[in-house]
């Protein structure tokens, strides 16, 4: 079972989102993220799914997929492509030692932090999945007091692109 | 004009003359459009159930779009189970349902229910109107998405508000659906592969499902057989593509299939499935279906291809064009045509079994009526369907020849489906005979559009198969339940026939074998519906079967039938 990024474009109409994930949930499908957002062009969203399954799995779900009449498009984001997501980390601080090694834990992973306080810190990550569980994992020994966390979104490198055609 | 004579205006531009439909306030504005209007005929049913399947019925008989009505709330729920057995069975029909005005939605206002939330998953599409001027091109694109590619239900969810707004009659002769382009035309490359396959191969099977009857392609069928003498076997939604006297019918296969289907397809080396969606009901488990054979899947729907069974050729196309394009290329001069090992094969398992179908001085065998019916009707009479044993038996013992001719539940195998579906196939069809073959549970189900059949002077008739039990759930229970018949004995059932004759139809009850073609007689003469309640044996089981979860050859015969 591997993890797959799914790219679609969508029309831009309520109740889509709505669809779309009802179908995982209903064949049986796993969704790990998803995001969506408009693209250039306001009548069009792109979402970003990324799921766990089998190729044969894959495969039906990009069917099923393309068979709603809202879907405009769906492809496999594979092999050549930057992937991010993006967290919020807010960290428990004691004191001013325990701060600045937060934030030099936040420079080696290329992180802002975005808010300080008394007693917290608030870092904002981008990256891939591994490194943002790996920054995670490093702020645990300080405390996370919480974190909000985006779903994968992703764009093939080069020329290669999702376009309506 | 007001939107609700825009949305009459426009079901008219869609060539619909007929509407199933029950009123209630939010379709209010709806319905005065239709009291003002002369041509477009609605058919009041007695629940909005019957509306929805025989909006599913008139489909199945036309192949153009069927359209019901219902109100907010109860009268969108009450559609539910008619709108799932269109989809499951890929039936064109289009659904329109009130809603509350646009300011309330979300309040939990009066009769407010989330319909297109309840209905995603049971439509090929629907919307929730927003905005008067998307009516007519709503309208457009729903019947454009019903009736294309692979069929099915589309509903159009229409708040009040909306109705009596001013808008502009015009309307749209285009439509953008920049995500829905069905393919149709085959992939000349796979038809190659395809037409290779099958002129190497020696025992080859045609396994139609319900997508020929669809794409009209039952001539280009059994061309097709006929040319390269391949058997035919059908799933239970293809019956009447093809006709079961022929000697290269092998009749349905599957669960309840015939010795000789179920064979041929597990000897088979190649099977050619057209419009059809190997369904658990068909294959039976998985693993030990058709071992041998090479399978060449031709399908409108490309999700279908692959989903339940590995395909080493796909066609996606319609089956209709998919057909021709072989049977172009197939070489006449090549092929091994009569007599092979394989046809003798076939004939041995297909050999006339001996069965007695008469009752012996007991209750009449149900097998012996629908044996009866399908003798003494027209070939084009209209069959409809419950759900149970009654519906094995008309598959089993009712003889199909034309296509349209047949309607049944088969993927959702909905009870009280038959009745409503009969009155929509008489509208569609009102020159044609149609029968309900009935169970005395399911009729129960929708017995109340007897009253609608009787309004608008439907001479349908009715045959219930009365064995007082669930019967296909108690054979289920002496089979696999040690014979515990837990909620399925109905015991004394109501009198039905006079149930009929209280809604003004005609009753009538059959007791002995001799009376059984009169009866019969009877209802084909009579004006108007009549009901026969044929009191039948009551613990008779439908064989073959194959158990759930066992292969197609592992099947459970009738005891008593002699012969092969
Ligand atoms: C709406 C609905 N409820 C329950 C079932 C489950 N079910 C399948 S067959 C059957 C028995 C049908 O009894 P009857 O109509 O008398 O037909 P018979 O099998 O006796 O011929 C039942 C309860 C169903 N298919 N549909
Ligand atoms: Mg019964």
């Amino acid at each position: 079972m591997g993890v797959h990024i799914l790219g679609l474009l969508v029309e831009n109409k309520p109740g889509v989102l709505n669809r779309v994930a009802g179908l995982f949930s209903r064949r049986g499908f796993n969704i790990s993220t998803i995001s969506v957002g408009m693209t250039e062009n306001p009548d069009i969203s792109r979402m970003t799914i990324s799921i766990k399954g089998d190729e044969k799995e894959l495969e039906q779900v990009t069917k099923q997929l393309n068979k709603q009449i809202e879907v405009i498009k769906v492809s496999e984001i594979s092999k050549d492509y930057v992937e991010r997501r993006l967290a919020l980390i807010k960290v428990n601080t004691s004191d001013s030692e325990d701060r600045s090694e937060i934030m030099q834990i936040a420079d080696v992973f290329r992180a802002n932090v975005v808010d300080v306080s008394k007693k917290n810190v608030t870092i904002e990550v981008t990256g891939d999945r591994d490194k943002i569980e790996a920054i995670i994992e490093m702020l645990k020994e300080h405390g996370i007091k919480e974190i909000a966390k985006t779903g994968t979104v992703a764009l093939n490198r080069g020329k290669k692109s999702m376009e309506v055609d | 004009m007001k939107g609700a004579e825009a949305i009459i205006k426009a079901l008219k531009k869609e060539d619909v003359e007929h509407v199933f439909g029950y009123p209630g306030g939010a379709v209010i504005d709806l319905y005065d459009a239709i009291h003002e209007d002369d041509d477009l005929k609605h058919i009041l049913t007695r629940h909005e159930q019957g509306a929805a399947h025989a909006a599913d019925g008139y489909a199945r008989v036309t192949g153009k779009a069927g359209v019901c009505i219902a109100t907010s709330g109860p009268g969108a729920t009450n559609l539910v189970t008619g709108i799932a057995t269109a989809h499951m069975d890929s039936v064109p029909v289009v659904a329109l349902t009130g809603q509350v005005p646009v300011e309330m939605i979300g309040n939990d206002a009066f009769q407010e229910a989330d319909t297109t939330g309840i209905t995603i998953p049971i439509t090929k599409h629907n919307q929730l109107l927003k905005e008067s001027k998307n009516i007519l091109s709503t309208i457009k694109k729903s019947f454009h998405i019903a009736e294309t590619g692979r069929n099915g239900p589309v509903l159009i969810d229409i708040p009040k508000d909306l109705q009596s707004e001013d808008i502009d009659f015009d309307y749209p002769k285009d439509i953008s659906l920049p995500g829905y382009n069905p393919t149709f035309r085959p992939h000349e490359l796979q038809i190659k592969k395809a037409v290779d396959a099958i002129m190497e191969a020696r025992r080859p099977v045609i396994y139609a499902g319900g997508g020929v009857i669809a794409s009209n392609a039952s001539k280009e069928l059994r061309e097709l057989s006929e040319t390269i003498m391949a058997p035919v076997t059908t799933t239970l939604l293809a019956k009447g593509c093809y006709n079961e006297e022929s000697d290269l019918c092998l009749g349905m296969l599957g669960m309840h299939g015939t010795k000789e289907a179920n064979y041929a397809i597990t000897e088979s080396d190649l099977i050619i499935a057209v419009g059809a969606r190997f369904d658990d009901r068909v294959t039976g488990k998985i693993e030990g279906f058709a071992p041998n054979a090479k399978i060449v899947h031709i399908d409108i729907d490309p999700a279908e291809i692959g989903k339940n069974v590995k395909t080493h050729i796909p066609i996606v196309g319609d089956a209709k064009k998919a057909l021709n394009k072989l049977i172009k290329r197939i070489n006449r001069k090549k092929i091994k045509k009569e007599n092979t090992e394989w046809h003798n094969k076939i004939k041995r398992w297909k050999k006339e079994k001996s069965e007695s179908l008469k009752s012996e001085g007991k209750r009449i065998k149900p097998q012996f009526v629908v044996k009866k019916i399908s003798e003494k009707t027209p070939d084009d009479t209209i069959l409809a369907t419950e759900v149970g044993q009654c519906q094995m038996w008309a598959a089993h013992y009712y003889k199909f020849k034309k296509p349209r001719t047949f309607l049944t539940s088969g993927g959702l195998g909905t009870m009280g489906y038959g009745l409503p579906a009969s009155i929509g196939a008489q509208i569609a069809a009102p020159d044609k005979k149609v029968w309900n073959i009935a169970g005395d549970g399911s009729i129960q189900m929708n017995i109340q559009e007897i009253a609608t059949a009787v309004k608008f002077n439907l001479p349908i008739n009715i045959a219930i198969l009365n064995n007082n039990y669930l019967g296909m759930v108690r054979q289920w229970q002496e089979l696999f339940f040690d014979e515990r018949y837990s909620q399925t004995h109905l015991g004394e059932n109501p009198d039905f026939s006079k149930i009929a004759e209280g809604f003004g139809a005609k009753g009538m009850v059959v007791e002995k074998d001799s009376e059984v073609e009169e009866a019969i007689d009877i209802a084909n003469s009579t004006d108007k519906p009549v009901l026969i309640d044929f009191k039948v044996k009551k613990e008779e089981n439908v064989y073959p079967m194959v158990p759930s979860g066992s292969t197609l050859t592992e099947m459970l015969e009738r005891k008593d039938i002699k012969g092969d």
